[in-house]
């Protein structure tokens, strides 16, 4: 009688809110949750390749090692504005379609679609224009695993934004309530774009 | 009876009718989180069996020091894929997976996880990996250790190492995609009123564990991914002849692969503390410090991975604060076991195989630890570094440790999954099988590494041989152990006794539906009538709950499991102010 605590007592009042649901899946959305959680391990993997780039740049006498051509920054640099740039641009979407303009959706998703494949030309463009390959020694090892495996994150946020652009097409597949395909693109665009930052700071700048 | 389950079940419907459906489910895509449940205890218990057949024939080969029952090479093979698949495809993917998926969503009264189909595809990545693994034994198994450390595993043939490397990645990933669906399940979707602390233990656990399995396996794939790329396409990550350094791949895998440790053994406690505290009838001792201490060891798993590596060229300040963190680790898992010790102290034990088993896990588990604390300081540690003492404490933690509790776990919840009952007679002889045969395979190790010999080796110095011979005595008991356990397993799941929807007379939530629960779980929301441990709490909530003044009302000095009061009115005990003082009798 005397251990009642009030806040716990209301939630339990509230308990009748959720009995009306009965399909295997019905309760609240959490799939942004679980977006997030996940990014959680993408970020480790990121985190043990960049600690795993810091102790070969540690170990090796030189970094990088003698005879690596420099690397240019100009058109890394450019990729960096445009990819920055995207994560803004994706944002306007995220506004338009809380307002249930999903021509806005379309449009602004439509934009960094087509930023993202800019970077991703640029990057290609890079590799086959730089002067060392893969096995050339451990900075270049290294500078294309990283980069290729970040390309592949953007492929594949790309793909994601192609989705939600091509499911959009039906009509009130997206609306002001109902917009979790355009968050969990919007959350992964965001998650990509950081860690390019890191990595470009990483291999370019540091 | 037990005053406290009677309020539990009576505050709870049963829900009756929709049994699960017919046996092609279990082979098909199945959202249901019990058939997934189930399907990972089959599929892993299998892999287990192929895993024991390995250990067998390792150890047929160990029986005499002359290396004359498969080549070296097939031995090497032998020692990698047993530790592989027992490691990956057994205790991981059975506690997590099998035990989790059944358990959480039960005791956390959820119809389902959050997300059925990712729980669904993360178990079905197992069985092809685990089938991929077993053929490579066709194309030349990888033979390069558990640990495949490079450069060893650079020169080892390719196609088996890949084989390993891609089964490690993909059963990562299912790990991490069941973490995910656990952290956000507990999180989320626990029956109102369920508060963090009124959790049962084994969901404490298993949230640690997720959060072990979330951080630590993604830098395990990074390993896995720049080691392709040395096998495959030649460059020098791992290779100091290319700039390379071997060292930072054995910092990269034990960053995972000590967590991994903590994945195999967390939820193996969080089952102990269930079993322990329901079969001697008493509430668990010291819930918070055991379901805190889980966390410790979460956070502090994430920094003691270098003591695998003091032999590795670790400079000496970093061994001593790798030692350290490594002692410290070993305060929360005491405090568990103390706390198990003294909930069995004084307890009506009930002796069935699930508590001999517990029981057998603390007895065996505190050996390993011991012996693991033994070796976390470096002097010591250097001395019996790569020698059996390793392998001796290793299988004390892993299979003292966690098959102990998987089976503990078998033998507890097995009326829960079936709704029948296993035989105790065939429990109990498989448990002092299994109890005898391993302290015959493994406590003579510990001298035969205090001694210097080494592991992973095919043949050995003569003058161990006798010790070889009956830790190989012991490896044959022991497989011979598991030979009651399916009997009994098969006969009972087909035939056994009906076990009724509470046969151990428990309190957590699983046990308040049928046996084996519905489809949905639930028929309504199930209510917390009484926290989850407290057995025999009338007297205890007497001294906490009873204001003084009012000491001779006898509804109120007899405490929540007054037999004045122990019926309640089903309506009255749905309604939060009126059962509210033997919900929250535990704070």
């Amino acid at each position: 009688m005397t251990t009642l605590d009030p806040a716990k007592l209301e939630r339990n009042h509230h308990q009748d809110d959720h009995h009306v649901a009965s399909g295997h899946e019905d309760h609240p959305d959490y799939r942004l949750l679980g977006i997030i959680v996940f990014l959680v391990a993408e970020g480790m993997i990121f985190l043990g390749l960049f600690t795993a780039y810091f102790a070969f740049r540690t170990v090796a006498p030189t970094w990088p090692p003698e005879g690596t051509p420099k690397l240019e920054l100009l058109l890394p640099g450019i990729n960096t504005v445009i990819l920055i740039g995207s994560s803004f641009v994706i944002h306007n979407a995220d506004t338009a379609i809380k307002k249930n303009d999903v021509r806005g959706l379309r449009l602004w998703f439509g934009v960094t679609a087509a930023m993202g494949a800019v970077f991703l030309a640029g990057q290609l463009y890079e590799y086959f224009h730089l002067e060392f390959g893969l096995t050339k020694n451990i900075f270049a090892s290294t500078f294309y695993v990283l980069t290729g495996f970040h390309g592949l994150h953007v492929c594949f946020g790309l793909i994601l934004i192609m989705a939600v652009l091509w499911r959009s097409l039906k009509p009130n597949h997206y609306n002001s309530k109902d917009h979790f395909g355009v968050e969990a693109a919007e959350i992964y665009w965001h998650f990509v774009d950081v860690i390019w930052v890191i990595l470009f700071l990483l291999l370019y700048i540091i | 009876m037990t005053q406290a389950a009677q309020i539990q079940e009576e505050a709870n419907q049963l829900a009756h009718g929709n049994k699960p459906g017919n046996w092609k489910e279990y082979f098909s895509f199945s959202t249901d989180h019990k058939v997934i449940g189930i399907q990972y205890l089959v599929t892993t218990f299998f892999f287990y069996l192929i895993g024991g057949v390995l250990a067998t024939l390792v150890r047929t080969e160990l029986a005499t020091p002359e290396s004359d029952f498969v080549s070296r090479e097939v031995y090497n093979s032998l020692f990698t894929v047993h530790a592989t698949v027992m490691i990956f495809l057994w205790i991981v993917p059975g506690a997590t997976g099998g035990f989790g998926n059944y358990l959480i969503p039960l005791m956390i009264g959820a119809r389902d996880m959050a997300f059925p189909r990712l729980n669904a595809l993360a178990f079905w990545i197992i069985p092809p990996t685990g089938l991929m693994l077993m053929s490579s034994f066709l194309v030349g198994a990888p033979g390069a250790g558990w640990t495949n450390y490079p450069p060893l595993s650079l020169v080892s043939p390719k196609a088996g190492e890949m084989i390993w490397i891609l089964s490690i990645l993909l059963l990562g990933t299912s790990s991490i995609l069941a973490a995910v669906n656990f952290i956000v399940t507990i999180f989320k979707m626990r029956v109102p009123g369920m508060g963090l602390n009124q959790m049962p233990l084994f969901c404490w656990s298993m949230l640690a564990t997720s959060f072990l399995a979330l951080i630590a396996t993604p830098v395990l794939a990074g390993a896995m991914i720049l080691l392709s790329f040395d096998v495959l396409i030649g460059t020098a990550f791992f290779n100091p002849t290319g700039g390379g350094d071997p060292i930072i791949y054995q910092h990269l895998f034990w960053f995972y692969s000590h967590p991994a440790v903590y994945i195999m053994i967390l939820p193996i406690f969080g089952m102990i503390s269930e079993i322990v505290s329901v079969h001697s009838r008493k509430p668990i001792f010291g819930y918070k410090a055991i379901a805190y201490s889980s966390i410790a060891i979460c956070g502090l798993g994430l920094i003691v991975w270098a003591h695998h590596m003091f032999t590795s060229g670790t400079p000496p300040w970093l061994r001593m604060f790798f030692m350290i963190t490594t002692m410290v680790i070993s305060v929360p898992t005491g405090i568990k076991i103390f706390s198990w010790l003294a909930t069995l102290w004084g307890g009506k034990l009930d002796m069935s195989s699930a508590l001999l088993f517990a029981m057998g896990f603390i007895c065996l588990f505190v050996i390993g630890g011991i012996s693991g604390v033994m070796t976390a300081s470096v002097p010591f540690d250097i001395h019996v570094h790569d020698t059996y003492f390793v392998v001796a404490h290793l299988h004390y933690v892993l299979f003292g440790g966690s098959v102990f509790g998987l089976y503990g776990g078998f033998y507890h919840w097995f009326p829960k999954i079936t709704g029948r009952m296993m035989s105790e007679a065939w429990g109990k002889a498989h448990f002092w099988l299994t109890f005898i045969g391993f302290n015959l395979a493994f406590m003579p190790m510990h001298k035969l590494g205090m001694e210097g010999m080494n592991r992973r080796v095919a043949e050995y110095d003569p003058k161990f041989a006798t010790l070889n011979l009956i830790c190989t005595i012991g490896a044959y008991l022991l497989a011979v152990s598991t030979i009651p356990f399916i009997v009994n397993a098969t006969w009972s799941w087909l035939r056994g006794k009906p076990a009724g929807d509470n046969p151990w007379r428990a309190l957590t939530l699983e046990w308040m539906t049928t046996s084996p629960p519905p489809v949905e779980n639930f028929e309504a929301d199930p209510v917390l009538a009484t926290g989850p441990y407290d057995y025999g709490m009338g007297s205890r909530a007497t001294e906490v709950d009873v204001p003084f003044s009012e000491a001779d009302d006898p509804t109120l000095s007899a405490g929540p499991s007054s037999t004045l009061r122990a019926k309640p009115d089903p309506v009255v005990a749905a309604n939060p102010s009126d059962r509210g003082d033997e919900s929250y009798n535990r704070e």
